[in-house]
């Protein structure tokens, strides 16, 4: 069936490192390359199942009502929630979405519809460094920004920081999704004689709409689960917050603490609360990316 | 432009303008990060110049901070964790790009995303509690005992340490190799293949051509894979175990530039200490916008403009 090694091209000493292996040799290689990439997607899916495994094994018997409803006990009592966590990641990611998503989506919309200068490119080049800026940096921006200058740690500089971390991907996959909308539409409109902002409005903008809020959704609900921008700007809180520009309680700062207490209490609602966020996390992102893919048709 | 000149102030032209100022809006936070981390750092800068990055001593009450410790270990947990996500994640991408059943690669690839999407701090609870017992029980004592000779792998085990942060930051950079290397397999032409096939190569030296061509892109993916994990916190900060001594061994506790912010940033209280906390993040900033950018050159050049990289 197969021809000759020498037949193979140049390149196929590439992997095989000698041209003339006996047929054999070579099919035995071909088996083992190929069996080494089956194993490694193996060893790919085989953390993800461990991971999930463990958060339903060690979070999932504080699941209850009350790890929803009621507030963190002092050290010592049993029992307690985190009611003021779950609200406070809520409070933190909404306002942060509501401060990066329209900004997002009308930087994004720029770029898509008139993006073709220098200065465009500027802000494209910045927004894609954005999103490679550790996270930790920016919680050190934002300390600077808002934290100093307030005088407090509070709900609104996290909430800065998290708009800081969703803007990139807002803005990019905005763009991505106008860029899908066919340029007939536009011609189309602007061949009746609409305007160009009428035309984004009411042609583009409602083409690409829930490719749009989709994506959008899905960097405000990856926002919820980071932690480290939050450690110097929201700080955290053992109780309800009253004020936006008071300390706030979130669950990724209270997994953080209760991990590294020495009690075995708080470890297992670390774990509990960890469920939750992933939970909260990896559902919306899957069920969204499901969405995202129907809509992209691929 | 001749019909607009016709009504000087238009409804496109506002309309336009607001676009633009968020735009603007999108480059001024960035120009801000830099210019906050670059002002906080200036008392730090100004006491310690060059030296800052070159001492190792880092003593809060003496007043002497050196980051070394932290960029060593921000360096040897960042190279632990491609030695091992590398070789799985160019297989695994190569296995979904060539080898796998349509409905297999949908269930990897689906299993990578939700991998991307689980937060930090739940990969750095899941290190601190499952991982470290497994690597001090079973896999510390093994290394001990057989490679002890070697100073890498001497030392107590402790679990917490270099090589856990170094296993956890691999777990965690994978779906970024596998994504990005599968995107740029998918973009060699189908001749490659078709024309190595023909010619009588078996699937692996069809494999190996295809590599060759998409190794631009590969890179791209590693070197930006390497951008994630050295700028990753809150996972490595739960396992590396916090400690500024450097020792050479990867199985004792470390530091990483992420990991001392996240640390002491809230501790700091003398003005210049929290001055050199901002100077790390100021040269971690620095060190992940020069690899990122060598990445996206890469990724762009292999793939020709096809593959944009957001978040």
């Amino acid at each position: 069936m197969r021809a000759e090694p020498e037949l193979a091209g140049p390149r196929s000493g590439l992997l095989t490192g000698n041209k003339s292996l006996t047929r054999w040799k070579r099919v035995l290689w071909d088996r083992a390359v190929v069996g080494a990439c089956y194993l490694s997607a193996a060893l790919v899916v085989l953390p993800l199942g461990l991971i999930l495994w463990h958060l339903i094994a060690l979070g999932g018997s504080g699941l209850s009502l009350e790890f929803f409803t009621h507030m963190p006990r002092p050290v010592g009592e049993a029992g307690g929630g985190m009611a003021n966590a779950i609200v406070g990641t809520l409070i933190l990611v909404g306002i942060g979405g509501a401060i990066a998503v329209p900004m997002g989506i009308a930087a994004g919309i720029y770029l898509a519809e008139y993006g073709r200068g220098k200065f465009a490119g500027l802000v494209r080049y910045t927004a894609d460094l954005l999103s490679g800026v550790p996270s930790i940096v920016v919680g050190v921006a934002a300390y600077g920004l808002v934290v100093v200058p307030m005088g407090n740690f509070s709900a609104l500089a996290g909430s800065v920081a998290l708009a800081i971390l969703m803007l990139p991907t807002v803005i990019r996959s905005t763009e991505e999704m106008i860029r899908l909308v066919p340029q007939s539409y536009r011609h189309g409109a602007l061949a009746l004689g609409a305007p160009r902002w009428k035309v984004i409005q009411q042609v583009v903008l409602p083409a690409a709409r829930s490719g749009i809020i989709t994506a959008s959704m899905l960097a405000v609900a990856r926002a919820a689960g980071e932690t480290a921008p939050l450690l110097f700007t929201a700080l955290g809180n053992r109780f309800w917050s009253t004020s936006l520009v008071e300390p706030i309680a979130s669950l990724p700062i209270f997994i953080f603490d209760y991990a590294r207490a020495p009690y075995e209490d708080w470890n297992r609602q670390a774990w509990t609360a960890a469920l939750v966020l992933v939970l909260l996390v990896t559902l919306i992102s899957a069920i969204l990316r499901i969405t995202v893919r129907r809509i992209r048709g691929a | 432009m001749s019909l607009r000149s016709s009504r000087p102030i238009t409804f496109d032209a506002v309309y336009r303008g607001v676009l633009l100022t968020a735009a603007t809006c999108v480059f001024l936070v960035v120009a801000l990060i830099v210019y906050e981390t670059a002002k906080g750092s200036e008392m730090s800068i100004r006491a310690f110049g060059w030296s800052f990055l070159t001492t190792t001593e880092w003593d809060p009450v003496a007043g002497r901070f050196g980051a070394v410790p932290y960029i060593y270990g921000t360096l040897v947990t960042s190279a632990i964790a491609l030695l091992l996500a590398v070789p799985v994640g160019i297989g695994s991408a190569i296995f979904l790009a060539e080898l796998a059943h349509r409905h297999v690669g949908g269930v990897v690839s689906f299993v990578m995303e939700l991998l991307a999407a689980i937060p930090s701090i739940v990969y750095g609870i899941w290190g601190f509690f499952v991982l470290a017992p497994f690597l001090r029980v079973y896999i510390e004592p093994w290394l001990i005992q057989n490679f002890g000779y070697l100073p890498l792998f001497s030392g107590t085990p402790f679990g917490i340490g270099i090589l856990n942060a170094g296993i956890i930051l691999a777990i965690m950079v994978i779906p970024t190799i596998i994504s990005i290397s599968r995107e740029v397999l998918m973009a060699t032409p189908r001749s490659f293949r078709e024309a190595s096939l023909a010619l009588g190569a078996t699937r692996s030296e069809a494999i190996a051509v295809v590599l060759d061509a998409a190794r631009p892109g590969i890179l791209g993916s590693i070197i930006l894979a390497l951008g994630r994990a050295l700028g990753e916190t809150m996972a490595v900060t739960m396992v590396i175990g916090n400690t500024n001594r450097i020792t050479g061994s990867i199985l004792s506790p470390g530091a990483t530039m992420a990991s001392i912010i996240a640390n002491e940033f809230t501790e700091a209280t003398e003005a210049l200490y929290l001055s050199a906390l901002v100077e790390i993040a100021l040269v971690l900033f620095a060190i992940t916008i020069v690899v990122n950018a060598l990445a996206r050159i890469l990724v762009r050049w292999a793939t020709g403009g096809r593959r944009e990289i957001a978040g």
